[in-house]
């Protein structure tokens, strides 16, 4: 998963540095990722992975590290494996 | 629902707004007219000795900065394009007939260099940053002009074409959010001298589709938007009657504005909905201005 979501950061988030020198806990906010590329990314996690965002995750949070990207895509494929 | 219509009828009644056949697109009296240039002198009293350049647009702007505003990724179903016939004799004769049996003429319209103002300040980013960099202590602009959003709607409160005064303020980043900070103090004193019963809450702006979600939970998440509510229409759900909001450095990375220094401006920018708070004193003072409270009147006409 975490190769994906680098590859996906790469991709969509247009940011000026690249991804490989970037750890999984590194800000990525501070990194240069912006709210449009965010939005990007997100759609892009959901296509990659078959998932659907919910609303209370469309957020900051979600986005802020590969880690925390990681993170909110394993808590999402949880919950639709319990559904 | 019933309440707003009850109210858009009673302004209609009044002569205050005047029908044209259209949600949300109304002609104005003299009488509301002249509440609101009265309500823009207070501005003027408030913020004149800001020192603020005076720039007034046309509600069209440039498709082109337009286009580079991103706002069509944003606000796609609010944004309004002008077009127009641009086509030969010919076109011209099957246009007529078109008409003539009820088809749909406007098929063969093409897009024109000009798109309706969606903001006032719009037209600004571009204009100061074909001027080079701002001045040391940054720059303080005076905008007003006609606005269009396409959101057709029986709330007298929430029209097509309306007009929107704004306050736009580049610097620092301590500059700009005290700018925004000394304007919502500002603001509700302002409502409060016109015996305006105000709130002021962190808001979102209408971002289409579930990417824009996202986008309006990052911007409360940031705390970069605030409104100023007043009820008009719904004491329940107040209406937005100023907004104040915090850009950081995204228009100044847009558009290139750079400081003195060399760094990007952050940007902020404090707009008035005139329509809505000429709404909000009528709906609060009743629909004859005459009646108003003695308070009230002095402010707005000394």
């Amino acid at each position: 998963m975490n190769e994906t979501i680098r590859e996906l950061l790469a991709k969509l988030g247009n940011l000026p540095v690249a991804v490989t020198e970037l750890e999984d806990g590194a800000d990525l906010y501070a990194a240069g990722l912006s709210s449009f590329a965010s939005v990007q990314l997100m759609l892009g996690l959901e296509e990659a992975f078959d998932i659907e965002f919910p609303d209370n995750l469309l957020n900051r949070k979600s986005f802020a590290s590969i880690s925390a990207i990681e993170q909110t895509v394993s808590h999402i494929l949880k919950a639709k494996e319990a559904a | 629902m019933d309440m707003q219509v009850s109210f858009l009828d009673r302004l209609f009644d009044a002569g205050l707004l005047i029908e044209t056949g259209v949600d949300g697109l109304y002609g104005r009296s003299g009488q509301f007219e002249d509440v609101i240039a009265a309500f823009e002198r207070l501005i003027d009293r408030v913020g004149g000795a800001d020192g603020a350049e005076a720039m007034r647009f046309p509600p069209g702007m440039n498709r082109e900065f337009f286009e580079t505003s991103g706002y069509m990724k944003s606000f796609p179903q609010l944004a309004g394009t002008v077009h127009s016939f641009c086509g030969s004799e010919l076109d011209h004769m099957s246009l007529l007939k078109c008409m003539e049996v009820g088809d749909d003429w406007t098929k063969g319209q093409e897009a024109t260099d000009i798109v309706l103002t969606p903001a006032a300040c719009y037209p600004l980013y571009p204009t100061v940053a074909r001027r080079g960099k701002l001045p040391k202590s940054g720059g303080l602009y005076d905008l007003q002009s006609y606005c269009f959003r396409h959101e057709p709607s029986k709330d007298p409160a929430r029209q097509q074409l309306f007009r929107m005064r704004e306050y736009v303020c580049m610097g620092t980043e301590q500059h700009v959010t005290d700018f925004r900070q000394r304007w919502m103090d500002r603001g509700v004193e302002m409502m409060k001298s016109v015996g305006l019963d105000v709130a002021i809450d962190i808001a979102n702006d209408p971002f289409f589709g579930r990417a824009g979600k996202m986008l309006a939970n990052n911007q409360r998440d940031q705390n970069l938007k605030f409104e100023l509510l007043i009820p008009i229409t719904s004491t329940a759900k107040p209406t937005a009657c100023m907004s104040f909001n915090y850009h950081q450095d995204a228009f100044g990375t847009k558009w290139g504005l750079y400081l003195e220094d060399g760094s990007t401006a952050h940007t902020a920018c404090v707009g008035f909905g005139l329509e809505r708070i000429a709404l909000a004193l009528f709906h609060t003072h009743g629909l004859d201005v005459k009646a108003w409270p003695e308070s009230v009147r002095a402010v707005l006409w000394g």
